[in-house]
């Protein structure tokens, strides 16, 4: 027991510190710097033993749960995202004065839930990871308490996402009943003997699973909650919900398609993966052209690159599994560092987040608009952004497995991409001021935030076999 | 020393660059002095390749190869044939006069005009010299943006519009190349060499690639070259980006930038796809021809005078595409030798240009009329570029077009002198929009008061256009000085080409002149 405690150390940790954190939180009254840096600490714990037990491997708990390698790589992103998150939001909440200390725990939490489906070995650990995940999101995307579209947004994030997790229970229940077993490495040995009840009902169980982390990825056609959702919610939590959110729902993924699909018999979920990934990424990208709202233009942009990351499911083999990583992570810093710009100069009650409002800010925030300007080129994927060697990968991967097709497709949508992106570039340098708009707040912390994804855009841009070298082993 | 000078000339720039963006906005002056300054010290510094070269060898020099990402065997390769030689010193020498011309005519936001021009040098140095298909992608896209926020930010009235547009065409064709290039190297690991980038490499895998898909990579690359270049029909974007950018803009896109699309129409098509290349050469042989008499066509009725030399632009640069693609010893000489003539003659046209709009800030044609009078000394510069441009005999446009013409004669791809002819035809339409653009500016009588108090032209734009006429005059008079450089590599790509080297298998040749 203590054994399996210390393997896996970062999820323990991790998990005991938020609840203790929502305890000591119940306890001091006005107490939100404390909270503050009880949720980053913890973090900053749970990421060193992370780094501690990467070469670690095996399970703990009875088989439910990896430790090392995959999980630990995934408890560093998560737990980074969430610390970047907090330094993002902390003057960003104060701004909009709606500090209450939950939110600190909140987003501790569901980073422990993240943690959780990073390390699952048994479906029904993915399914209570991506529940403590999402119930975080949940009251996270309503905390505009009188706003009413923070609030409906929840509301509909809430009820949508309740109906998505039916699918996936429904899903793994019928996994269950065709191998006998919600352990992965039992469910793995079933399909390769091919000793299973009801062959069928593992393709439904499947499809189920597809279509309920689908909905939790931004896939489309169960994207339609997205543009709402992130437009509504606070600008904070909209770049943690599409960031490590995302990146959360392709870790469940990423084990389920690579033990249901039986080996040299991937043609039927290869296939249909294809589809949903290319209508994700040609939808994203045209729906997203024509936004006039920079929250909602990023989160279609955001949904097309949900359809770049299943290129990798699609290409089933080791260069797509890693490309799917470094995607993940590189996505994670240039949309992260998008929103939290947006964030930095939102003024109260959703101000200031029209496209046009964007207009001639080179010259009121230099700074600003040079780093947006530098997401945007890297979202575009262009060199030598990290944005541009992860879709390399990803194209490769699927030209490797020989779905070139699909390939010309994602070259396509991101030159229908470059037109938007580079449409905000466009406004920020090219285009005079409409107004003198009031300066909005300072980014007091949120810089750190900032510096830490220009860094990241740039170093895996310039050195991209930093990251690939770990994802790679990660794979093994 | 030959390496040292090439690792100098490739990061000086962008050294230059960083540097400017460590000081001041309001230090203006200090700003522009350090980038004419580092941009002179990267010609010096670029001019022992021009030395150490060697000339009998046509393969690549001066090679670095350093591994950047290992997995997908991509490095940091560096290398300079004759052709790339040519036109990395025309880089580093247009870049001090782009820079220096720029010292009045910009006024707002120097710091970064100056750092972009800078960082584009280095994009441009880095494309020409990248030995690995990656390291080109990148240093490719690379030069968007800089060049972009030139346009966009320097330029015209309508320089939005033509700066997406700009940014547009081109990303079009890139992520197509993209797609080849990925597509080169899976094909390379498929044949058990593993996936790479190198490009030394892929000259000798991509040869046996077979033509069913050969076909399609070299439509891949060659649209986006094509786009570049720019070859008729996708020439449009051209024009508007000419008359939107600030004249250095103008004055790379035309020096430099065009000639990327024609550098990797060599260096990737005719060197990796030699039997795609023979298929498709009467093809693109005749949007190139179509380019050159429709180029010069509208270049006649254009009453912009930026316009009239741009569509020049598309003109000149038909020639360069029929050199390359009449696939003779003669035509990619002269192709190469056009390259660099069409820098200097056309960028000094540019220069002109830029040094009658920043007096007037008109460049219709009809505003002008009898400046030789009031500016007699840019009446002689202007003439010069000019008839070196109309390719006059003993300056340097003579001896490009005339090369490449020669080599559409003798061509055994092309099989059909149809080509060469009607070509021909576009250096008489060019003496005539030329001469008559000329006569209607600098001739006939001053009439219009504003142009009456014209000074000519002072000292700074004399140090910019006077190293033109030089070598304007010392290529027209003697050009075996560049032409040697470059002989040996070129000879070596027509031989693959045709399937003559060794390494690649002959068959394919069908079309020879007994046929």
């Amino acid at each position: 027991m203590l054994q399996d405690l210390i393997n896996a150390s970062p999820l323990s940790v991790l998990s005991l510190l938020s609840v203790i954190c929502i305890v000591v939180d119940a306890l001091t009254p006005k107490s939100e710097r404390l909270t503050f840096m009880f949720a980053g600490f913890s973090m900053l714990a749970s990421m060193v033993f992370a780094c501690a037990t990467f070469w670690a491997h095996g399970t703990a708990f009875q088989g439910m749960i990896n430790v090392g390698g995959y999980a630990s790589f995934f408890d560093v992103v998560f737990c980074l995202a969430g610390i970047l998150t907090l330094f993002a939001a902390r003057p960003y909440i104060l701004r909009e004065n709606i500090e209450h200390d939950e939110f600190y725990s909140l987003t501790l939490f569901a980073v422990a839930g993240m943690s959780v489906i990073a390390h699952a070995n048994n479906l029904l650990m993915t399914f209570i990871g991506i529940e403590i995940m999402s119930v975080c999101f949940y009251v996270l995307a309503g905390y505009f308490r009188t706003n009413e579209r923070s609030i409906e947004s929840a509301l509909k994030y809430f009820l949508l996402g309740a109906f998505a997790t039916g699918f996936l229970v429904f899903g793994m229940s019928f996994i269950y009943g065709s191998t006998g077993s919600l352990d992965y490495n039992v469910i793995r040995e079933h399909v390769q003997s091919g000793a299973l009840h009801f062959p069928r009902l593992l393709a439904l169980g499947t499809g189920l699973i597809v279509i309920g982390l689908g909905f939790k990825v931004a896939v489309v056609p169960f994207h339609q909650w997205v543009p709402d959702v992130y437009e509504g919610s606070p600008t904070v939590v909209t770049s943690f919900m599409s960031t490590a959110g995302k990146a959360a729902s392709l870790c469940a993924l990423i084990p389920l398609v690579g033990i249901v699909v039986p080996q040299g018999n991937h043609g039927q979920l290869q296939g249909a993966l294809a589809v949903l990934s290319a209508l994700t990424m040609v939808v994203g990208n045209v729906t997203a052209v024509v936004q006039t709202n920079v929250k909602r233009m990023l989160a279609y942009s955001s949904v097309a690159h949900a359809g770049y990351l299943l290129i990798g499911f699609v290409a089933m083999n080791e260069r797509g599994s890693s490309g799917i990583l470094f995607y993940a992570v590189a996505y994670m810093f240039m949309q992260m560092g998008a929103f939290v710009v947006v964030s930095i100069l939102e003024s109260s009650n959703n101000g200031r987040l029209e496209l046009s409002d964007y207009a001639g800010l080179s010259r009121q925030h230099p700074v600003l608009a040079a780093l947006m300007a530098l997401f945007m080129f890297s979202l575009a994927g262009i060199p030598p952004m990290a944005g541009f060697f992860g879709k390399y990968t990803l194209f490769i991967a699927a030209v490797e497995a020989g779905y070139t097709w699909l390939t010309i497709v994602a070259v396509i949508s991101s030159m229908i991409s470059v037109y938007f992106y580079i449409g905000l570039v466009v406004l920020m340098y090219f285009k005079d001021p409409v107004a003198e708009v009031a300066e909005s707040g300072e980014g007091g912390t949120a810089g750190l935030t900032l510096f830490v994804c220009t860094t990241f855009v740039l170093v895996l841009g310039l050195f991209p076999s930093l990251l690939s070298s770990l994802t790679s082993h990660v794979l093994h | 020393m030959g390496m040292s000078s090439l690792f100098a000339t490739l990061l000086l720039p962008l050294l230059g660059a960083i540097a400017i963006l460590l000081t001041r906005r309001e230090q203006v002056s200090i700003i522009r002095n350090t980038s004419l300054g580092i941009s002179i010290v990267t010609f010096l510094a670029s001019i022992p390749l021009f030395f150490a070269f060697d000339r009998t060898n046509p393969g690549f020099q001066f090679i670095v190869d350093v591994p950047w990402i290992a997995s997908l065997d991509i490095g940091f390769r560096l290398g300079l044939d004759g052709m790339s030689l040519l036109l990395v010193l025309l880089t580093t020498f247009m870049m001090p006069i782009a820079i220096y011309s720029s010292f009045e005519a910009i006024s707002k936001r120097e710091k970064e005009y100056y750092m972009m021009l800078l960082f584009l040098q280095f994009g441009m140095a880095g494309t020409f010299m990248a030995m690995d298909t990656f390291l080109f992608y990148t240093f490719w896209e690379l030069i968007l943006i800089p060049m972009y926020f030139l346009i966009g930010i320097w330029g015209g009235q309508d320089r939005v519009y033509a700066a997406v547009k700009f940014f547009l065409y081109t990303v079009v064709g890139s992520l197509l190349m993209l797609v080849a290039i990925v597509w080169l190297g899976y094909y390379a690991q498929q044949n058990g060499h593993g996936f790479t980038a190198s490009f030394l490499k892929l000259q000798t895998i991509a040869p046996t690639i077979p033509t069913e898909i050969s076909k399609w990579m070299f439509l891949a690359f060659a649209l986006s070259f094509c786009i570049k270049v720019p070859l008729f029909p996708f020439h449009t974007w051209l024009p508007d980006a000419h008359v939107q950018a600030p004249t250095a803009g103008s004055v790379i896109l035309a020096g430099i930038l065009l000639k990327l699309g024609t550098y990797g129409l060599i260096r990737f098509n005719l060197d990796l796809f030699p039997e795609a290349s023979r298929m498709f050469a009467p093809f693109i042989c005749t949007l190139a021809v179509i380019g050159i008499i429709y180029g010069a066509l509208v270049a006649m009725v254009q009453t912009d005078v930026k316009k009239l030399v741009a569509y020049s632009s598309v003109s000149h640069l038909g020639f360069v595409v029929l050199g390359i693609f009449s696939m003779t010893e003669e035509g990619v000489q002269g192709a190469i030798i056009q390259m660099v003539n069409h820098g200097l003659s056309t960028g000094m046209l540019f220069l002109c240009v830029g040094v009658i709009y920043e007096r007037r800030h008109t460049r219709d044609i009809a505003e002008f009329g009898g400046i030789t009078n009031v500016m007699p000394r840019f009446a002689v510069l202007f003439a010069i570029a000019m008839f070196a441009s109309v390719g006059l005999p003993g300056l340097n446009g003579f001896v490009g077009e005339f090369l490449t013409l020669v080599g559409a004669f003798q061509s055994v791809v092309l099989h059909n002198w149809g080509y060469a002819i009607f070509s021909a035809t576009g250096v008489i339409f060019a003496a005539v929009y030329l001469l008559w653009m000329f006569q209607r500016v600098m001739f006939g009588t001053n009439d219009n008061p504003k142009n009456q108090m014209l000074t000519d032209v002072n000292a700074r734009e004399m140090w910019t256009l006077i190293p033109l006429v030089v070598f304007i005059v010392w290529i027209g008079v003697f050009p075996k000085t560049f032409m040697d450089i470059s002989s040996a590599s070129s000879k070596l790509v027509v031989e693959k080409a045709l399937g003559m080297a060794p390494s690649v298998h002959a068959k394919g040749v069908s079309s020879s002149p007994e046929h």
